[in-house]
């Protein structure tokens, strides 16, 4: 696959930022600022650190705006210089952050319940034993697209931080998975796996509520 | 093949394994059914919102930008 560069909104967003335009620079501020002081988070021991890490990060774009080549996505770019400043923060606090620790122990886990499968022992070994809930099944009535949301947010909250950062940067602000590696430092495997578990603790939850809303 | 699903729609399978992959999903009620539900899995994700950055903080990334080469 071709390196992702820069786009052409990009282009476009970076020729208004050097040449002062407030709003644009809000407007982007307003999208990355919110991921941004959970990404900083990860790092460094307070709420209070990471927002001071967050207003860094955004002096030293605008510091070295003037120098973007365009080499990655701008966003990327934007997060690479929070993650730097992270770091070095954290480690100046003496905090060093195991990757398990962001990443969950959890990740050799299967996006399937091995029962719902037929054992070695079975002729057809492999094939679904129970086949998954069909959520199509369920009146449309009965889901409440606002307590959907409410309960992947919470799933979200609960999941260890750098599998619901993947997930949400993927599915919820459509970033490319390259530009989620080379924004968060991680592997094209880790970025992968870290997305499919955390997308297979949502589908839990949304699983759950399908069969709770079928039997009211 | 269900661990495959994710990649599948991610569109990270080389077109040998997603051939693979939608001729066996035509055949398998249980594998349809299981892409179903991680699509919605996505679109359901797709809706969440972010909370607005405190105003105190939006304040002073604000005075950052006019006090910045950028802004000045």
């Amino acid at each position: 696959m071709e390196p992702l560069r820069a786009s052409s909104d990009d282009v476009t967003l970076v020729a208004r930022l050097r040449a002062g335009d407030e709003a644009a620079y809000m407007s982007l501020v307003e999208t990355l600022t919110p991921s941004m002081r959970r990404v900083a988070r990860m790092y460094v021991r307070t709420d209070a650190v990471a927002d001071e890490v967050v207003q860094d990060a955004w002096v030293g774009v605008l510091e070295g705006i003037g120098r973007f080549e365009g080499r990655s996505s701008l966003r990327t770019w934007i997060f690479r210089i929070l993650v730097n400043i992270a770091r070095n923060r954290g480690k100046r606090e003496g905090r060093s952050v195991a990757f398990a620790v962001l990443a969950g122990d959890d990740l050799d886990h299967p996006s399937w319940d091995p029962s719902a499968f037929l054992g070695a022992g079975d002729a057809s070994a492999g094939h679904w034993s129970s086949l998954p809930f069909d959520w199509r099944g369920v009146p449309e009535d009965r889901v409440e697209a606002g307590e959907l949301r409410r309960l992947i947010q919470e799933t979200l909250d609960t999941l260890p931080a750098m599998q619901a950062e993947v997930l949400r940067l993927r599915d919820v602000a459509g970033w490319r998975s390259e530009e989620i590696r080379n924004a968060l430092d991680l592997t094209d495997t880790n970025e992968r796996v870290l997305l499919h578990r955390a997308r297979t603790r949502v589908r839990e939850a949304i699983d759950r509520y399908y069969r709770t809303v079928d039997e009211t | 093949m269900v661990e495959l699903l994710n990649d599948y729609l991610d569109g990270a399978l080389p077109g040998s394994e997603a051939a693979h992959v939608e001729a066996h999903v035509s055949g398998c009620d249980g594998c349809e059914t299981a892409l179903a539900q991680l699509r919605e899995t996505i679109r359901r994700s797709g809706s969440l919102t972010e909370d607005q950055i405190p105003a105190d903080q939006r304040d002073l990334l604000l005075a950052a930008f006019r006090g910045s080469h950028a802004g000045a």
